[in-house]
């Protein structure tokens, strides 16, 4: 494991990290994957709000903001930061 | 075919459907949601194509200040006093235009009557009181709503509220309540039944319910206005000036205050409950076609004040005018409901005719200051209203309103009882009476009792 | 845009989702989309009234019905609310999955946001498991090209088996191809052949074995398949929908085979 596994609330900003597994259950859960958060996908940390707690993803192409409780049930592998 | 069939067929079809579910039950979304995105996967890397990058990536440069920890905050202020000070500067001139080409044609009506000999009640029924106040809606609430609108739009278009409800987020959930719920305020500041249908893109009902009793807190397009021209009166100057803004943005931001302050309690209280899971998209930035908003939202607006004008404003005119001119016992309807309200209005900082005007206009907020105009036309000494200085010499000289009046009629206005149409909402969308009651009360309760406590106080501070 | 409480669509929503018999349209049409990919300003487009837009997710929330008329027939077009995915039931997703499925419309627009494709092609495939009368409309092109992105429509078109038509709709380009395609398809002028998403071999045996069952009991009417993996998804909203629909069509007598429905 290159960088070893990180919650999705711990993926510092500007950094990329690919999906490894979700732990919330319920409409919750069904809701990430909505959004594209399957494992495997790549996500990229862009911003936190400025109060501090919603922190703002990209998922797929789109913006999507989860609060603390919610980054922290998702499981990324961090990579590797490329260029 | 019977039903008998159909009922055992589709029994049957339950029954085998519970038998074979245990073999696949288990991840069963998470696998087809991820059969399905493996082939979007698959299908976009054949469609989509990008060779280069765009130079520029405005969409972060602009997150960049309006979301980022040092500009997020006071540019959030910043954009909104703006939005509120060009509302207040450019509504004055069409104001007074308005008024004074309104008001010409009050005289030429009454002229119009005398020649024809109309009946004094029909003159009086009519002109001033349907005409008179369908005008006060006109010249006083139209300008401003018909500024504030397309300012308001254009941000909405550029992709800026979901920001707002990005940056604020956190002050929700420490409320116990929804990010969205900034997104539901915003369409409140348009009209609050719009705000509370809003509030269906929040889906924990727990969450919704806070929404929705604390939606009307923010000062829809019908008592907007009102703080404008209050605004204007309490500084004395024209209410365009910069300290009227202030004024403005001070109340605005009280009563979001008011909404976190009381979603927190609601959500400790009779809404107990941990804060639902909340996914917010930011979509990118667009750029907003500017000519069209304008004209559209002028347009929009216009004619939706001029309806309301006619469906409520023509009707509370004629009511108030008949109010203000039957008399029992030397004196009118109107004075007796005031002069009985007067004590309670007091102590509240305000007077019996206001508190007759908040509860006249009970189906629109447009309608008060209309109404309070003709009540204190019709009690005073004044005939001649024709423009927004005389307003002054009517509130202050004339009735004796003091800097605490303005405050505390803006902080009542800002504050009270959702109106009619919003409650009428409510109930649909809430489903409940108790609800819809709690609506109407909790507001109506911490109104009274933050004018009593501002009366008090300046009172006591000698202030006032 | 203008947030007076007309501003979701107040009066046009009904709450049956079932097509009434009072329909005068020859063909209902409706839009479906993730959030904030213009659905509504299509819809405005085409009927030329004023359902309010505006740039961030969630502006619809209640459902809205229009008319246009194109070669002299008229179709009913329906905004609904914008969903990511028509699987987890919350309450937009259940208005839009309702109308889909069982409001039977003749041809389905998906509106899809040309910047962001890979996502809404979730929803996109989804719809195409409930009915294969369905147009692509890619949307906010100029977007797109503005930020360098390029789409090859057709290939879309044939990866997915249905229509697929570029616009952009704020500036009214493409939608004269739009309802030339809905009016293909509505009509069963083209007939599609919408792509299956296969699942794992344990899904796909569990479907076949439930599956004849769904088609002795609604017959061709619905896609037995999509209702077989809503089943098995434990989806209960879908079987007091289908009861419902039973106890309705068995009201109708059946007699002129679910044309009182049609
Ligand atoms: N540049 C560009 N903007 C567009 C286009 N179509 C729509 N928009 C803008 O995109 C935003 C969203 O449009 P809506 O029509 O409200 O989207 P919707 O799909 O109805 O959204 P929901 O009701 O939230 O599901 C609006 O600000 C539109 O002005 C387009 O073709 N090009
Ligand atoms: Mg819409």
């Amino acid at each position: 494991m290159p960088d070893g596994i990180i919650s999705l609330y711990d993926l510092p900003v500007g950094r990329s990290g690919v999906v490894s597994s979700i732990h919330a259950d319920g409409l919750t859960r069904r809701r990430m994957m909505d959004l594209g958060l399957v494992p495997g996908t790549m996500v990229h940390a862009l911003r936190h709000s400025p109060a501090g707690d919603p922190k703002a993803f990209k998922i797929r192409g789109a913006v999507i903001a989860f609060r603390r409780e919610e980054a922290e049930k998702v499981l990324v592998e961090m990579r590797e930061e490329r260029d | 075919m019977s039903r008998a069939p159909l009922a055992a067929g589709l029994e049957e079809l339950i029954r085998e459907v519970e038998r074979v579910r245990p073999i696949v039950a288990r991840d069963f979304n998470d696998q087809v949601v991820g059969h399905i995105y493996a082939r979007a996967e698959s299908i976009a890397r054949k469609v989509v194509s990008q060779k280069e990058r765009p130079k520029i990536d405005w969409d972060k440069r602009l997150d960049d200040i309006l979301t980022s920890r040092m500009f997020g905050f006071p540019s959030m202020i910043l954009l909104i006093s703006a939005v509120f000070w060009i509302t207040l500067a450019g509504a004055n001139y069409p104001s007074e235009l308005l008024a004074a080409l309104l008001f010409r044609g009050q005289e030429y009506l009454a002229d119009l009557c005398l020649r024809l000999n109309v009946p004094w009640w029909a003159k009086g029924f009519f002109v001033d009181g349907v005409y008179r106040c369908v005008t006060w809606v006109v010249s006083v609430m139209l300008p401003p709503m018909a500024i504030f609108f397309p300012c308001f739009t254009l941000l909405e278009d550029m992709g800026y509220l979901p920001r707002v409800a990005f940056n604020l987020d956190r002050l929700f959930k420490k409320a116990g309540a929804h990010g969205k719920q900034s997104l539901t305020m915003s369409m409140g500041f348009g009209c609050n039944a719009a705000g509370i249908i809003a509030c269906r893109i929040i889906e924990s009902p727990r969450e919704r319910l806070i929404a929705i009793l604390t939606n009307n807190f923010v000062p829809c397009n019908g008592r907007f206005p009102t703080l404008i021209v209050l605004a204007g009166l309490m500084v004395l100057g024209a209410s365009g000036s910069p300290a009227a803004t202030l004024v403005v943005a001070g109340m605005v931001i009280f009563g979001i205050g008011m909404t976190l302050a009381v979603s927190w309690v609601l959500s400790k209280t009779l809404l107990k409950g941990v804060p639902s899971s909340f996914t917010l998209e930011l979509p990118p930035y667009r750029r907003p076609q500017v000519g069209r908003i304008v004209i559209r939202s002028v347009f929009d607006r216009t004619l939706f004040v001029l309806g309301r004008a006619v469906c409520v404003a023509a009707p509370a005119g004629g009511l108030t005018w008949i109010l203000a001119n039957v008399y029992a016992g030397g004196l009118s309807l109107l004075g007796h409901a005031a002069a009985w309200l007067n004590p309670f209005g007091k102590l509240l900082g305000m007077d019996g005719f206001i508190l007759v005007a908040f509860l006249l206009g009970f189906p629109a907020n447009e309608i008060v200051l209309p109404i309070l105009i003709m009540s204190y036309l019709a009690t005073g000494s004044m005939t001649r209203l024709d423009s927004l200085e005389s307003l002054h010499m009517l509130f202050v000289v004339e009735h004796g309103w003091t800097w605490l009046t303005a405050v505390c009629m803006m902080l009542f206005s800002l504050l009270h009882y959702p109106c009619g149409t919003t409650l009428w909402t409510i109930r649909r969308e809430s489903g409940s009476v108790k609800w819809t009651a709690l609506s109407f009360l909790i507001p109506l309760g911490i109104a009274c009792f933050v004018c009593f406590l501002a009366a008090r106080s300046a009172v006591l501070l000698g202030l006032a | 845009m203008g947030l007076t409480y007309r501003s979701s669509g107040f009066g046009t929503n009904r709450t049956d989702f079932f097509r009434g018999s009072s329909t005068k349209a020859d063909f209902v049409v409706a839009l479906a989309g993730n959030p904030n990919t213009g659905k509504s300003t299509v819809f405005n487009a085409l009927t030329g009234l004023k359902q309010h837009t505006g740039n961030w997710p969630g502006k619809t929330v209640l459902r809205a019905e229009g008319r246009y008329i194109y070669r002299g027939m008229v179709f009913k077009l329906v905004d609904l609310p914008g969903t990511y995915s028509l699987l987890a039931g919350s309450v937009e997703e259940q208005v839009a999955k309702d109308f889909l499925c069982f409001g039977k419309p003749d041809a389905t627009v998906v509106v899809v946001d040309a910047t962001c494709l890979e996502r809404n092609l979730n929803l996109a495939l989804q719809v195409l498991e409930i009915t294969p009368r369905v147009v692509i409309c890619v949307n906010l092109v100029d977007e797109a090209r503005r930020k360098k992105i390029h789409l090859d429509i057709k290939s879309l078109a044939e990866e997915l088996g249905v229509p697929a038509v570029a616009t952009a709709a704020r500036d009214g380009h493409g939608l004269d191809r739009l309802v030339s395609a809905v009016a293909d398809v509505a009509s069963g002028r083209i007939r599609t052949s919408p792509c299956v998403v296969r699942y794992s071999g344990a899904i796909e045996e569990a479907v076949l074995k439930i599956e004849p069952r769904i088609r002795e009991l609604v017959g061709s009417e619905f896609s037995s398949r999509w209702l077989a993996l809503r089943l098995l998804d434990g989806d209960r909203a879908v079987i007091s929908a289908v009861n419902r629909w039973l106890a309705r069509e068995e009201k109708a007598g059946r007699v002129t085979g679910g044309e009182i429905l049609a």
